[in-house]
């Protein structure tokens, strides 16, 4: 039995490839559920019926989808590119904190404000990248490690931050920072729900994330660059201008998770905000096939798994950190599943 | 006499594909057999199947009278058949024994046999006049002798029937024809021998000659009786003649090297290196490979820059240009490995057609690429240049080394460019798409562009060249005019041994 390289992948492949994937990371999931003595179809509708068996339910999923949009964007845009961001979850934290920092005290309007939050989110989620791009590019210092590593140094240092100057006085001890202004608060989309429109600007930002990469010159530069580096340097493609960009673009997205959060939700930043927004973010890229379109598919799937997972543990009692184990399962089978797109069998 | 091996009847499908239609073929004792055809005409599949790395729809393979087993290599190393296989499968970290012992001994054996498996490897060595160091390190070897350890590693298996997969694609010339001699030797001790090529020069060497040509056997010849020109009818299935450059006048100095010395640490890559190319001429740079044209090719893409020394187009310095530079100023690169540089394969036909100028208004508009235009300047491409098996969508792995090729070339030429680098513009392809690359080449020419052509083979240098140069150990020679240029004379400038002792013979 050999591997063959296809010559094409037929577009039923590409969908089916990440169905498939998910199928096998919830059956070897049910071999956990099945030791914590609950049957798997029960859990498996228990926790369908709590993402999406009512209207705040399912607003509730969309909310816990927006954040992981702008991360899995984050990551596939860095991954097309063979740069690997591993620091989403830094950079997540990066645009919270700036925030909520400028947007305590910013004396604009709020149709001024959001966007300028926006942007300074943007920037500060693209400079935290900038560093191990650098690196990179000068002295060929592994971004896998860095940015790992930075991850846990944005976390400590935020909760320096929220403890120390950016304290928020009126919070009773608990650990927050100052919230944002009330004028930068993102509106509701669905009345009396936490669904706000932050999850229509991630959707945005995937169709801008699309057109970006399959019509600009930056993005056909990109995928040259990421499919074959020698050959795009060849052409006359400059690397380290095209790293740094996606560097850039990567972390910004990363960035504005963080902000929209902060701004839609959370109003203040404490550093357990964040459920692993930006690891997960990894796993939904992994799951689109790093095709923005298939991002937002790819979030939705991990939002329910993520809120399901809660209500399934309040009925079955199985531990919610279930959630976790079938995320990091998809990935798994997922990459399996993306070597089948690419090879098939032969004997 | 009695054949040594025989196949009957093979075919293979591949889906749709059929590799091999109904072979049917016979090995003599102590015969050189060739298996000659173009790229996808079958020879290794059938090879794979003799070896029992495939098994056959239909036929068997017979050695020695019995009848092997499909599918089963262990069988036909045991039934005495060895492969030399195209690519190596040496352990790099050991030495020349341990790879030649690997998988030839019972695992379950505490001590292992060395100092046994090192006199038989020795006796062998001597016996086909192979010598070798077994306790060298593979990595430590050059391509010639690393090939010479497959070869003993066959034989140490007992092997009498050796089949050799393209044995020279990895070769220089010489050692290549070095080779040749030392099989004739070792049909002397009795082995059979089956070799795959597809260059016509090379199976002249042998006693017979077994055509495929669409994984049909097309025809069957002693090579006492054809010629190079019958085999190339038969192997491209139409008559193939690579074109021949007509004289004319040369203009004026395109690109020049003064003084170019290329250095990477201790190493110096290109040592004082003098060039001239002029409008509608072709400079051919002849050599071993591995004496700096990969530095030549690097240098004139832009992605080298001299360390001292000054690269010139049309008298302005081009040292630091770049790649993207380059391509500005109207140089053409056709890189030396198509599926290394010259194009993504991953990416369509059309989006490596424009790859090179993604950037000028032909093909982006306020960075946004121009798709329409694209796709119909890459049909153009495809119509003008030949380009089978493609539409621009294609990706452009699935193009065959030919029709890649003429993608890059097409992509150059079409730029209209003053000066083109064609770096070993014909390796690994077949008779049919060698003349088309030749006749572009010398379209171009004709239309005055100035061309550096780097090669190995000197039939291509001397048929394309005004002029040409040898390149050794990064140093090149003065240049010679085509019509000087003999073998012996190109032997010696390729030795190193120029200027005066090359005048005076």
């Amino acid at each position: 039995m050999r591997l063959e390289r296809r010559t094409h992948t037929p577009l039923y492949i590409v969908v089916l490839a990440p169905l498939i994937a998910v199928l096998a990371a919830l059956i070897l999931a049910a071999g956990l559920i099945v030791a914590a003595g609950v049957n798997p179809l029960t859990a498996y509708g228990e926790m369908l019926r709590g993402a999406l068996g009512s209207r705040l339910s399912i607003t509730e999923m969309l909310t816990r989808a927006t954040p992981l949009i702008f991360t899995g964007l984050a990551a596939a845009v860095a991954f097309r590119a063979k740069l690997w961001n591993i620091g989403g979850e830094g950079q997540f934290f990066m645009g919270a904190l700036v925030t909520a920092w400028i947007g305590h005290s910013l004396g604009v309007p709020g149709w001024l404000g959001v966007p300028m939050l926006l942007l300074a989110s943007m920037a500060a989620g693209a400079a935290l990248l900038a560093g191990p791009a650098f690196l990179r590019l000068r002295f060929g210092v592994d971004e896998v490690v860095t940015t790992l590593l930075l991850n846990f140094i944005v976390l400590l240092f935020v909760g320096l931050m929220i403890e120390g100057p950016l304290r928020d006085p009126l919070a009773f001890g608990w650990p927050s920072s100052v919230p944002v202004d009330n004028a930068f608060r993102l509106p509701d989309l669905v009345p009396r729900t936490r669904l706000h429109i932050g999850f229509i600007f991630a959707v945005i930002a995937a169709a801008t994330v699309w057109l970006v990469l399959s019509r600009t010159v930056f993005g056909a530069e990109t995928r040259a660059a990421g499919l074959n580096a020698d050959a795009a340097a060849f052409a006359g493609i400059s690397l380290p201008r095209t790293i740094m960009g996606v560097a850039l673009l990567s972390g910004a997205l990363a960035g504005l998770a963080g902000s929209v959060e902060v701004m839609g939700v959370t109003a203040g930043v404490t550093t357990t905000m964040s459920p692993g927004f930006g690891y997960a973010g990894i796993v939904v890229a992994m799951l689109a096939a790093l095709h923005p379109a298939g991002v937002v598919a790819a979030a939705i799937f991990v939002a329910t798994v993520f809120v399901g997972a809660d209500a399934m543990s309040r009925a079955t009692g199985v531990p919610s950190f279930i959630a976790d184990v079938i995320v990091a399962l998809c990935l798994l089978t997922m990459i399996v599943a993306l070597l089948f797109t690419t090879y098939r069998v032969r004997r | 006499m009695t054949k040594v091996l025989e196949l009957r009847g093979i075919t293979k499908r591949f889906g749709a594909l059929t590799a091999n239609d109904d072979i049917s073929l016979e090995l003599q004792p102590g015969e050189i057999l060739a298996l000659l055809g173009e790229n996808g005409a079958g020879k290794t599949t059938l090879m794979n199947i003799l070896f029992g790395h495939y098994a056959a729809d239909e036929g068997s393979v017979h050695v020695f009278g019995q009848k092997l087993p499909p599918g089963v290599p262990r069988k036909a190393i045991e039934a005495g058949v060895g492969m030399v296989h195209q690519h190596f499968t040496l352990a790099g970290n050991l030495s020349v024994l341990e790879n030649v012992m690997l998988g030839s001994e019972p695992l379950r054996r505490i001590k292992s046999a060395r100092a046994e498996a090192r006199a038989k490897l020795l006796k062998i060595a001597e016996r086909f006049g192979l010598p070798i160091d077994p306790e060298a390190k593979i990595s430590a070897l050059s391509v010639g002798e690393r090939q010479r350890v497959e070869i003993l590693k066959a034989l140490y298996r007992d092997a009498r029937i050796l089949i050799l997969d393209e044995p020279t694609a990895v070769l220089a010339r010489p050692e290549a024809q070095r080779l040749f001699e030392t099989l004739r030797d070792m049909t002397k001790e009795g082995l059979s021998l089956i070799f795959i090529s597809h260059k016509l020069r090379e199976v002249m060497t042998a006693d017979r000659v077994a055509v495929l040509r669409g994984g049909k056997l097309v025809a069957e010849r002693n090579t006492a009786d054809t010629s190079p020109a019958e085999l190339a009818e038969l192997m491209v299935g139409r008559k193939v003649e690579r074109p021949t450059r007509a004289d004319h006048r040369t203009g004026a100095p395109v690109m020049s090297a003064v003084g170019v010395s290329i250095k990477r640490g201790e190493e110096t890559r290109l040592d004082d290196v003098n060039f001239t190319v002029h409008e509608g001429e072709i400079l051919g740079i002849v050599g071993v490979s591995g004496n700096g044209q990969a530095a030549l090719g690097a240098l004139l893409s832009g992605l080298v820059q001299p360390s001292s020394g000054e690269l010139r187009l049309r008298g302005a310095d081009a040292s630091a240009l770049g790649p993207r530079g380059m391509i500005r100023a109207g140089v053409g690169r056709v890189p030396e490995d198509r599926h290394a540089e010259g194009v993504v394969g991953e990416l369509s036909v059309w989006e490596n057609a424009v790859l090179e100028r993604l950037k000028t208004p032909q093909f982006s508009k306020n960075g946004f690429v121009r798709q329409r235009e694209s796709r119909e300047y890459a049909e153009r491409l495809i119509e003008r240049f030949d380009i089978r098996g493609a539409s621009a969508d294609t990706r452009a792995r699935l193009l065959s080394g030919g029709n890649m090729q003429k993608l890059i070339l097409g992509r150059v030429l079409s730029n209209e460019p003053s000066f083109v680098l064609a770096n070993q513009p014909t390796r690994g392809l077949d008779e049919g798409a060698i003349a088309s690359v030749h006749t572009e080449l010398l379209a171009a020419r004709e239309k005055g562009a100035a061309i550096l052509l780097i090669s190995e083979e000197l039939e291509e240098a001397v048929a394309l060249s005004d002029r040409i140069q040898a390149i050794v150990k990064g140093r090149l020679s003065a240049p010679i005019e085509a019509k000087d240029a003999n073998p012996q004379r190109l032997g010696l400038m390729m030795a190193g041994a120029w200027d005066e002792d090359a005048h005076a013979t």
